[in-house]
């Protein structure tokens, strides 16, 4: 059976319309930032965050957010699209490349598993984020990173579905094997481009 | 982030269970608690809905709709069923 | 009651809207006629689909404001961000389709059976679903003694108040008004705390029955605080309401 129209009602996002090539198939153009979480907010204290690179149990390099603040961070502006569909165009964030990061550490590894306070997780291929595509972000809008959208520091991946730009990340496994992360492993795509549209495993 | 509870997917649940489950008890399999499905946390529209125990936060159920089909992992549950001891009544 | 046991699968269905009554100013009640309704009990829901013209669905659950034998009514409050309330409070009108399934909730939802004495706790709209328990308390007859403490942000955001007002003696009715008082306001001020709960809760010694419904926080604060009371947590039924 398919639902009747609801006369009049219009939902809240814009269509693509007008902007072809910046908006994958599938998504909706929203002016808000929606919270999306599947976890409670966790509130570390910046005093006892770090960002660390390990491999197999060892941490190979480790920063504290006073030596993190200390990298060279970027200023960058991304449209990020959520598996959920919606999309928003030209957000602005600063916050440290993960080039930064991984130059700093000699490894061979092929995958990445992004891990984060409350043990969200999310796995990407090295060459994914590195190259300039992805970044530690602590600040959005001008802004430190609010806690709700992932403060003080999120993976900001924005040519991947956004579930893999992991908030509250404390740091990232590298791995010889792309094993699925948080929504990976409820059955979401391992990989999870937006412009073919890899939403679920299988597609 | 404002979470819900479990009144809040008792129709989404009732279609993953074919029953009514907001009084159903669940048993948390990482902390043992045990509670009615309606007084779990939920968090909702996000990818999937994610169902926590409200003792330890631990996933308890994960319901993803994929390509038209609910997709439920209840790995994080121990049990899941009618509910018993105090109620309403006693 | 056999018709509560007759239910069977949860599917969407078409409802005609009746009416669209405005209750405060962001505040309307939808009354329903529903193809099929077996009835319901105190405190269940509904979950309401509106399907936009590019076939977008939204989906949202909203108590029912009435009695079993009642006809059907949703009240619904309008939130500032929101995307499905803006539209069934200010859209919406009778004749208009309403896709709906339900009712939803055997945890929250009170029947004679249960007893009491009962302690009913709202914040805000959370105030739908104990007036649904109210009404079906006293078109069964029930005796069960029943207290409600409601709290709204001034005077002109209490939902039902006149019919409210019409239960002083059948049941006990305080309000609170967090944000502004009227002049001559008799009532508490401010959010419920700790003092205002021990002088409105039933002693844990009569085994009472408590429902709270309202926003998360709030529900959490109250729970939290009739457990302090010596409430069982098992007699303490909850139920948060959300944003969008």
């Amino acid at each position: 059976m398919s639902s009747p129209v609801s006369r009049g009602f219009r939902h809240l996002h814009r269509s693509s319309v007008g902007q072809e090539g910046r908006v994958p198939p599938g998504q909706y153009v929203t002016e808000g930032f929606p919270v999306l979480s599947a976890g409670p907010t966790p509130h570390t204290p910046l005093q006892e965050w770090t960002f660390s690179i390990r491999r197999g149990g060892d941490t190979l390099r480790s920063w504290t957010w006073e030596e993190f603040q200390a990298l060279s961070a970027e200023t960058v502006t991304a449209d990020i699209h959520c598996v959920t569909r919606w999309s928003k165009l030209d957000t602005g964030w600063r916050g440290v490349s993960v080039d930064t990061l991984l130059d700093q550490v000699p490894h061979d590894a092929a995958y990445v598993l992004a891990f984060c306070d409350g043990g969200y997780t999310s796995n990407l291929p090295v060459k994914d984020v590195t190259g300039g595509q992805a970044w530690v972000a602590f600040g959005y809008d001008g802004q430190p990173l609010q806690a709700e959208h992932g403060g003080p520091a999120r993976l900001l991946v924005p040519h991947l579905y956004f579930w893999k730009s992991a908030k509250w990340v404390r740091g990232l496994e590298l791995r010889d094997r792309d094993e699925p992360g948080f929504w990976e492993s409820y059955g979401y795509h391992i990989y999870g481009d937006p412009w073919r549209e890899q939403r679920y495993a299988g597609d | 982030m404002v979470t819900l509870d479990g009144n809040a997917i008792g129709g989404l649940l009732h279609e993953v269970f074919g029953a009514d489950m907001t009084d159903a008890e669940a048993t948390c399999a990482t902390c043992g608690a045990t509670g009615p499905v309606a007084e779990t946390v939920v968090y909702l529209r996000g990818p999937g809905t994610v169902v926590r125990c409200r003792n330890c936060s631990g996933v308890l159920m994960v319901i993803s709709q994929i390509r038209g089909v609910n997709c439920v992992d209840v790995r994080g549950l121990t049990t899941l069923g009618p509910h018993q001891g105090t109620d309403a009544a006693g | 009651m056999a018709r509560a046991a007759v239910r069977g699968r949860l599917t969407w269905q078409i409802a005609r809207v009746s009416s669209v009554t405005r209750e405060t100013d962001s505040v309307c009640t939808i009354g329903l006629e529903v193809p099929d309704w077996a009835g319901h009990q105190a405190g269940e829901h509904l979950d309401v689909r509106l399907t936009a013209e590019d076939g977008y669905t939204a989906e949202r659950s909203y108590s029912i404001a009435t009695a079993d034998g009642e006809p059907v009514a949703i009240t619904v409050e309008r939130l500032e961000d929101g995307e499905v309330s803006p539209y069934l409070t200010g859209e919406l009108r009778a004749g208009d389709q309403l896709e709906l399934r339900g009712p939803i909730g055997r945890w929250f939802v009170w029947d004679t059976s249960d007893g009491g004495p009962l302690l009913l706790i709202a914040g805000g709209s959370g105030v739908v679903p104990l007036r649904a328990i109210l009404r079906h308390r006293q078109r069964s007859g029930s005796e069960v003694p029943v207290r409600l403490l409601y709290s709204s942000r001034t005077l002109a955001d209490v939902i039902y108040h006149h019919e409210l007002d019409q239960y002083r003696g059948a049941a006990e009715v305080s309000y609170t008004l967090t944000r502004s008082q009227p002049p001559g306001w008799t009532g508490y001020s401010g959010r419920v705390d700790a003092a205002m709960l021990s002088e409105i809760a039933w002693p844990a010694s009569q085994h009472p029955l408590a429902f709270v419904c309202g926003p998360t926080r709030f529900v959490e604060t109250v729970a939290e605080k009739l457990v302090a009371l010596g409430y069982p947590a098992s007699r303490v039924k909850t139920e948060r309401f959300g944003g969008t």
